[in-house]
């Protein structure tokens, strides 16, 4: 029973965001109160349909109802409660209940959130959303039903993959996912601009928080999924450059291009058809994104169900969606006209640059993992592209982006003098140079990538710091701070320390791969590895074969590691659970191997790895989220709407001079 | 007008590509070795005291190269299959110890049987290359003018020994 009412609440769901769809856009382009008093509660309707369907899935997993398919194929009665609410988005079809769940938040947060726009502003991007939606609905409700039932009612269920039973995989999709979708709004508001025909710095304004929180979640969601592979997989890597986690990437770098873009539009109103085809191109990329995912295009580790049936379907979908937003573009952008002009140096120069630059390594991460299916198609043969260029593609353009980064957040708007510039940022660049380059030393071994990454990494940081220092030191009394100022400058910050994991864990790291039999020690980097017992283990759902090795340094006891290698009772691929012992400084990675029978005394494969620095990768991306949150909650995005009619109020705690100094 | 169309062009070239992928199967990876002359190698052969083996010796005929080693788990798997086809005698099968101690070598076709009519040792992996070996089992259909015809990636199963390989076999031989 219970299932069948969450498959009829998506097919009401489907009816209203069909309704949603053409009455709000319709009404907003006829202007009709009563059509757009339609939008708020038609996405609030969405919302609950669509949460109520998803609830009932939850149920299903959670009493073990396994005459449901999905249910009865990715979850087990023995299966941790846990990992039963994540198998809900454990395959093909929850996952993308899960993804229209996410798509009806964010148009929940956009009907209580918008207070400050006008209504034919909302009603469109409310009506643009609902087709979005229809065509999510149409695409569970035609190929992938998570509600079907089984005529035979199988005793257990097949379990959910034991790659996925994992704490970081309980939220890496749902924080992607939230991500991805939320690329959505930015495009919905770039469409309704596009109709509305007014390409103004309101409508940029009112798009920055909501392009920055689906940023936020982006970050966060791969950051997750690269931590995940990095301690789940056993590989000790942390970036593969996997199809899948390209699709990820590619919307995070055209959404950081199109943060930076929708900064200058609103602020000096310029860049306006780059900002639209930015916001169109990130949500094309998510929807992309997941064509590759879906429909097995591309060989992938993720790709673990797929179907060309769907394949198809997102195919059409992403031909709709996309060749739509850009033929509205074709037909409407040539009627913007263009905005002010500004001189070769000055911050509209620094962030065009840098924008073109990430769009470039988007271009050029896109090429590479579509590269093998562009030879399949042109019968050129099969073949695969790998990191190598990737790594070499997509470093030296990030060097420069980084380079040009703060450059850019020290430039004036309009005009700058270069002298001026100069005299500002050289003692940095000495300091950074300096640093970067004898850092390394101090490892014992020189290593030019690292001492670029360094360098770079310095220049950001003390760049943001001395900036910061002067502007508290000039800040005169009451002035306040705007809070996207110090978003800027902390996600600024955590792209540097993120760059200063990537850069010495590439340069630094040590990776042995030993046989070891009982009593037997290997040292790497300085830590020393000893076996001293070998046991068995029990687990809800598999046993598993548990190594405890003594880490010790010059002698000294560190810790005890226990990596195991667990067999799921429901397959047989048994699967690593390396051991990590975590620092600031750096991880020290155990994971267990195959048992070698080759002699007579018991022995195993082992592989150990030092990774200095790692743990900064991910925390970059941390404080990167945290910037980005700051940025958000600006009260600049919460202020009313101006009427036409009276003078704009000046909001008391920002006197007029305050923002042209304080450059955000 | 003209500028702005542009994105929509590029993006309708993409999706013509990507309507194409959908057709292709990537997984279909075939050896480059396939219809080429196999590899000539000399090697010592396993437990031979001294005895070399010269895959030219095995022109004329249709044989089965197959790699494995005493370490390789999905080996063990294969291998009783493998002692099976043998009692056939359908056609000589050449083991490749690969990347292994002879002993153990030894050792594991005492313990599990022995399919093979001679079998080499591979020890620093050089014939492995040779064939692209990148993991262990892997096996390759050879015929009378020493040309690979079939190679099989991974483990070997009873269907695909009945369905492939013993059709291909009686195609080969005269």
């Amino acid at each position: 029973m219970i299932p069948e009412i969450g498959h009829f609440a998506l097919i009401l769901a489907l009816g209203v965001s069909l309704s949603l769809g053409l009455i709000a856009t319709v009404g907003g382009q006829h202007n009709r109160a009563d059509w757009m008093a339609f939008a708020r509660p038609g996405a609030q309707a969405l919302w609950f349909l669509t949460m109520l369907s998803f609830g009932c899935l939850t149920y299903a997993f959670f009493t073990n109802d396994f005459s449901v398919v999905y249910v009865a194929q990715h979850s087990n009665s023995k299966l941790p409660d846990m990992y039963r609410i994540a198998g809900v988005w454990g395959g093909h079809e929850g996952s993308l209940l899960l993804w229209q769940l996410m798509l009806s938040s964010w148009m929940l947060a956009v009907s209580l959130f918008s207070r400050q726009l006008p209504a034919v502003m909302v009603s469109r991007v409310l009506g643009v959303l609902g087709l979005v939606s229809v065509g999510f609905l149409l695409f569970m409700l035609i190929t992938s039903n998570p509600f079907l039932r089984l005529s035979e009612i199988p005793e257990d269920g097949r379990d959910l993959n034991p790659l996925l039973q994992d704490p970081g995989l309980v939220f890496h999709p749902p924080l992607l996912y939230m991500g991805y979708v939320g690329m959505a709004i930015p495009f919905a508001f770039a469409i309704a601009a596009l109709l509305n025909g007014r390409l103004d710095a309101a409508w940029a304004r009112w798009s920055r928080p909501w392009a920055t929180a689906a940023w936020i979640f982006l970050t966060l969601g791969i950051a997750l999924g690269s931590w995940w592979a990095y301690y789940e997989l056993g590989w000790g890597g942390w970036w593969f450059w996997d199809p899948v986690e390209n699709a990820s990437f590619l919307p995070w770098l055209v959404c950081t291009a199109l943060i930076h873009s929708l900064a200058v539009t609103e602020k000096r109103g310029l860049f306006r058809n780059w900002t639209i085809i930015l916001a169109i191109t990130s949500f094309a990329l998510s929807l992309l994104g997941t064509f590759l995912v879906r429909s097995g295009v591309l060989t992938s580790v993720h790709a673990f169900a797929t179907d060309p049936t769907r394949g198809v379907f997102i195919l059409l979908f992403l031909a709709v969606v996309v060749g739509g937003s850009l033929l509205l573009y074709a037909l409407r952008a040539s009627k913007v006209r263009a905005g002010g002009s500004f001189a070769l140096v000055s911050r509209e120069t620094f962030l065009l640059i840098n924008n073109v630059l990430l769009a470039t390594a988007a271009a050029s991460v896109l090429l590479g993992t579509l590269y093998p299916l562009l030879v399949d198609a042109l019968n050129l043969g099969k073949l695969s592209v790998g990191p190598p260029y990737f790594n070499a593609v997509f470093a030296p353009i990030m060097m420069v982006v980084m380079l040009f980064m703060v450059i850019g957040s020290y430039a004036r708007w309009k005009n700058d003098s270069a002298a001026e510039l100069v005299k500002k940022l050289r003692p940095v660049a000495i300091a950074s140079v300096l640093l970067g380059c004898s850092l390394p030393l101090l490892a014992g071994k020189w290593h030019a990538l690292v001492a670029m990454g360094l360098t770079l990494s310095f220049w950001i940081i003390l760049a943001s710091v001395v900036q910061i220092y002067r502007h508290l030191k000039d800040k005169g009394p009451g002035q306040v701070t705007p809070l996207s100022y110090w978003g800027m400058h902390i996600a600024h910050m955590g792209i540097a320390i993120c760059v200063i994991g990537v850069t010495m864990v590439e340069g630094y790291e040590a990776e042995r791969d030993v046989r070891m039999g009982m009593g037997d020690t290997v040292t790497v980097s300085g830590y020393t590895f000893k076996l001293t017992d070998m046991g068995e283990r029990l687990g809800p759902n598999y046993k598993a074969v548990v190594a405890t090795i003594e880490l010790t340094q010059n002698g000294k006891m560190i810790t005890t590691l226990h990596p195991e290698k667990r067999t799921y009772l429901s397959s047989t691929m048994p699967m690593t659970e390396a051991a990590i012992h975590s620092r600031l400084s750096g991880d020290v990675y155990v994971s267990l191997g195959e048992k070698l029978d080759d002699s007579t005394a018991p022995a195993w494969a082992m592989r150990v790895y030092h990774k200095p620095f790692v743990t900064w990768i991910w925390f970059g991306c941390l404080i990167m989220a945290l910037g980005g949150t700051i940025a958000t909650l600006d009260r600049r995005y919460r202020k009313k709407l101006p009427r036409t009619n009276t003078p704009p109020a000046q909001p008391t705690d920002h006197p007029p001079g305050v923002t042209r100094r304080v450059n955000v | 007008m003209k500028k702005t169309l542009i994105p929509l062009a590029i993006f309708g070239v993409l999706l013509v590509f990507l309507a194409i992928g959908l057709t292709r199967d990537p997984k279909e990876i075939p050896s480059p070795l396939i219809g080429k002359p196999a590899p000539v190698f000399t090697a010592p052969v396993l437990n031979g005291q001294g005895a070399v083996f010269r895959s030219k010796d095995m022109l004329g005929k249709v044989w089965l190269l197959n790699t494995w080693a005493s370490w390789c788990v999905a080996c063990r798997y294969e291998h009783p299959i493998l002692v099976e086809f043998a009692k056939s005698k359908t056609i000589p099968m050449v083991g490749l110890d690969y990347k292994d101690q002879d002993a153990a070598g030894i050792q594991w076709l005492s313990r599990y049987g022995n399919p093979y009519d001679v079998t080499v040792t591979d020890k620093d992996g050089r014939i492995g290359i040779d064939f692209g070996v990148y993991g262990v089992p892997e096996s390759f259909l050879i015929d009378q003018a020493g040309v690979i015809r079939y190679k099989q990636i991974g483990p070997f199963t009873e269907e695909v020994i009945k369905d492939t390989l013993i059709p291909l076999i009686r195609e080969l031989q005269p």
